[in-house]
């Protein structure tokens, strides 16, 4: 077993005894309960899983727990709430941008990466920024539409 | 007024069952119908709100379940609205008529007198009672009777508008919604074995080295079906990968030429039926013949999220089951027939699942989660599957070979039309057969016969010869259906079943008979319909895409396309736009859409633009790839999807027509879309492909 693995969720500081090869995304999902992380495919070909790790957006399944000390996790929960949500969780909403909304956690956390590097991406950004993750029920151009009124309302 | 019952409340008559209203100030509503994806949970919600006058604040959408839901069979075929949605507009109704009857007691005035204002009843000089307040379950405990006389549409206030979908909010904000995100107390969690290819036998386990890993507590074997039971995820999945080391498997079925489809589904037993046939009074001479076979391979549900169920089994004798099924009646009989156990026996709750596109993992997990509670002691058992599983496991479209002939008279004119189609059956769902279709059901150590897929009657739309029969009318025509009997390939409903190849062929085809008679495609097809809301989706889906003033230059194409789904649900038609040479590049589609009365219009345009980039994707990219033993395209490396850098521009022309009745719309922009594309790319490349995917090789080969 080891030593504990030290790292941040959601602003916690969070003290996690296992396999430092356990994938990131079953402590995530199994240990802290943050179910709003999905699994998709295992294999980081999907994006269902993506997490902030130190601002970049990154597929939790195949990332080992280890990879994450000292790092700051942060998960759709860690995003916004109700009562304070990201822009981009309001964007969604206002564009009614899903239809099953299974990949929808993992999508907005590449899309927060991307709003982190780049306040006021093109169209075309937002696509390339997305290109790894899969929508299967074709939300695609909501997702974008909504993506890009996020910047837009984010601007001061 | 409607004389007799909408259908699905005649056969689940007691109003208690379809809705109850809460002292507390809500109204609870219990469709029988599910959400998937489409956001019907959200269209009900806005029927309900609309007849009892309520805010739709106030209405609580609760899922289904075999416990106290309307039996509405299930959740498919674009037929939610129509069904469950006259249903339920007729059940509140009823109930509103119910509560101002009582009201009008209570208050001393005539039921004439009063209005309702979100659930507050109002009567003359500021008489006033409420829902909340009379709220008694005895009042509609009671059967639904006709003659009922629901609003009239010009005075509905919700129903109609884009009112936000009730479950965004949980997904936007990552809280627990889905079956895979359900938590119960003292959960299991187990993962099952998949044999090495369709139709192999275990012929040897050896368990020991599973049952070694720590956290495995059980692994479950009864015949070809193995699996293990283990306190956390990961100790269930290093248990699956010691079984999988111990497991010796027989050879299985032989699987066909994947490169060549067509020919095998001809030469394969069938089932042949005349599905229509017409003859001319004075048939006209034929002058020629013109001649094509178009082919559509097996296409893969490819859910985002792999299959998922939960099991518990509190006695022997008793089953509950969690699942994000179609239909949970379906299942629990499926079930009940698999464990031996009366239905009353089964439970089955609907928990939300990915995106579902038809007949899924979704009830075989279910079985697999039931097998695996057998050795857990009365705990719940959360069984997923992986990704290579759910696409090589689930049930998959069923591949097809379509034979089109057109006989021309000598000025040109199509004067008899034939078509001929080839697939497996279309439809193996559970609960509707005498054995269970659920997989595990035919690897039982006591097995039940493997369930050979059939097609729905053309009233429900058919399956492979659905929309086989053209809305064009011509002279004559011959249309027939041969249902190939050998399944080595399991394949069930995914959405619009044989629709999809049926209307690519037929308006491919149209195509290549306008071009040879020099004529533009939309003139021409407009020649052979009548219907005046066919031809009004047309025209407006060219008229929106410019299509009479479309450029025409090299590497780039306008092709148009239109099908009403079944022949009875809605109209729609697509112009796509595509550039590219080899490499084919959707970049614009069109979609006009007559879909009757709609709900919610922005609802509407999320299913049609959804319908068209799925579409897209199974046109351009997506085929089910297996060598002789097994299905080889299991990741989403070797099964790609449409992603957003190719995703095309989607433009929704909706024709609002409240007066009349509601017309299925979740399959309908399928179809054309695909054939707009194929029709798009000849016209930019001067070549036709005529099999699905129009891929890079394909457009090469048809070039050479």
């Amino acid at each position: 077993m080891g030593e504990p693995v030290t790292l941040r969720v959601n602003g916690v500081e969070r003290r996690i005894e296992a396999d430092p090869a356990t994938p990131l995304l079953s402590v995530l999902r199994g240990r802290l309960g943050l179910t709003g992380t999905h699994f998709g495919c295992g294999t980081n070909q999907c994006g269902a899983c993506n997490v902030l790790i130190d601002g970049q957006a990154v597929a939790a399944c195949d990332t080992p727990l280890w990879a994450a000390t000292g790092k700051d996790v942060v998960t759709v929960e860690g995003l916004g709430t109700p009562e304070r949500p990201h822009p981009l969780q309001q964007a969604f909403i206002a564009e009614q941008a899903a239809q099953c909304g299974y990949c929808l956690s993992g999508i907005l956390m590449s899309a927060a990466a991307l709003l982190r590097r780049n306040p006021d991406p093109s169209e075309a950004e937002v696509r390339a920024a997305l290109d790894r993750n899969l929508c299967r029920c074709g939300a695609h151009n909501r997702i974008v539409r909504a993506v890009l009124r996020a910047a837009k309302e984010a601007k001061p | 007024m409607t004389a007799q019952l909408p259908t699905n409340l005649a056969a689940n008559p007691r109003l208690s069952r379809w809705l109850r209203f809460d002292a507390r100030g809500f109204v609870e509503v219990s469709p029988g119908k599910i959400e998937i994806g489409q956001g019907i949970v959200t269209a009900l919600a806005q029927i309900a709100a609309d007849e009892l006058d309520v805010d739709i604040a106030r209405v609580r959408m609760i899922p289904a379940t075999t416990a106290a839901s309307p039996n509405e069979g299930v959740t498919s075929g674009s037929l939610s609205v129509e069904q469950s949605g006259s249903a339920l507009r007729h059940a509140s109704a009823e109930a509103r008529s119910i509560y101002l009857g009582l009201a009008a007691q209570r208050l001393g005035v005539p039921a004439e007198s009063l209005q309702v204002e979100d659930g507050t009843i109002v009567g003359p000089g500021n008489l006033r009672t409420s829902y909340w307040e009379l709220a008694d379950d005895a009042l509609l405990a009671r059967d639904a009777s006709a003659g009922i006389a629901a609003k009239a549409p010009a005075r509905r206030r919700i129903a109609g508008t884009p009112v936000a979908r009730l479950d965004l909010p949980d997904k936007v904000f990552g809280r627990p919604r889905f079956v895979h995100d359900l938590d119960l107390p003292g959960l299991l969690h187990g993962r099952v074995l998949k044999p090495a290819s369709p139709g192999a036998k275990l012929t040897s386990l050896e368990e020991a080295g599973a049952r070694g890993v720590a956290g495995v507590i059980a692994v479950v074997r009864d015949g070809s079906f193995a699996g293990v039971v283990a306190e956390t995820e990961g100790a269930a999945e290093a248990g699956l990968a010691a079984l999988r080391k111990g497991a010796t498997w027989s050879a299985g079925f032989a699987l066909p030429d994947e490169t060549n489809i067509a020919a095998w589904l001809k030469s394969q037993p069938a089932d042949s039926k005349t599905i229509d046939a017409r003859e001319a009074p004075a048939a006209a001479m034929a002058a020629r013949t013109v001649r094509r076979q178009y082919s559509r391979p097996f296409i893969a549900h490819a859910s985002m999220a792999p299959s998922c169920a939960i099991a518990q089994r509190p006695s022997p004798a008793s089953v509950h089951v969690w699942s994000h099924c179609q239909g949970v009646y379906n299942l629990r009989a499926d079930l009940a027939i698999a464990c031996a156990l009366p239905p009353e026996s089964v439970v089955v709750e609907h928990v939300e699942g990915a995106g579902c596109y038809g007949h899924n993992g979704a009830d075989d997990v279910a079985f697999d989660a039931v097998l695996l509670a057998r050795a857990a002691n009365g705990r719940p058992v959360r069984v997923q599957w992986s990704r290579a599983d759910e696409l090589a496991w689930s049930p998959v479209g069923a591949a097809m070979a379509i034979d089109l002939e057109a006989d021309l008279d000598a000025g040109g004119d199509i004067v008899r039309w034939r078509h001929e189609v080839w697939s497996n059956g279309h439809v193996g769902r559970s609960g509707r057969a005498p054995i269970p279709t659920v997989l595990a059901a035919s690897q039982l150590a006591k097995p039940f016969e493997r369930f050979i897929s059939v097609d729905p009657p053309m009233a429900n739309g058919g399956g492979g010869e659905r929309n086989a029969v053209p809305l064009y009318e011509f002279p004559a025509q011959h249309i027939s259906n041969h249902r190939v009997l050998n399944m080595p390939i399991r394949t069930s409903a995914l959405r619009t079943l044989g629709a999809f190849a049926n209307v690519f062929a037929i308006e491919s085809f149209m195509d290549e008979l306008a071009a040879e008679a020099g004529e533009d495609p939309l003139a021409f097809r407009l020649r052979y319909l009548k219907d005046p809301r066919a031809r009004a989706v047309l025209e407006a889906a060219a008229a929106r895409a410019g299509w009479s003033t479309r450029a025409k230059r090299e590497g780039v194409g306008h092709g148009i396309a239109f099908a009403r789904y079944k022949n009875f649900g809605a109209y729609c038609a697509v112009v796509a736009e595509v550039e590219g040479a080899a490499d084919i590049r959707v970049r614009r589609l069109v979609a006009a859409v007559d879909a009757g009365e709609v709900i919610n219009p922005d609802g509407l345009a999320n299913q049609i633009e959804g319908g068209a980039i799925q579409a897209t994707s199974w046109t351009l990219l997506e085929a089910v790839h297996f060598d002789n033993q097994r299905i080889t395209s299991d990741s989403w490396e070797t099964y790609p999807i449409l992603r957003f850098s190719e995703v095309p521009v989607v433009e929704v022309e909706i024709i609002a027509r409240p007066e009349e009745r509601a017309l299925g719309a979740g399959e309908c922009a399928h179809p054309p879309t695909a054939a707009a594309i194929g029709n798009a790319v000849a016209a930019a490349l001067g070549v036709r492909v005529r099999d699905l995917p129009i891929t890079r090789e394909r457009i090469i080969a048809a070039m050479a």
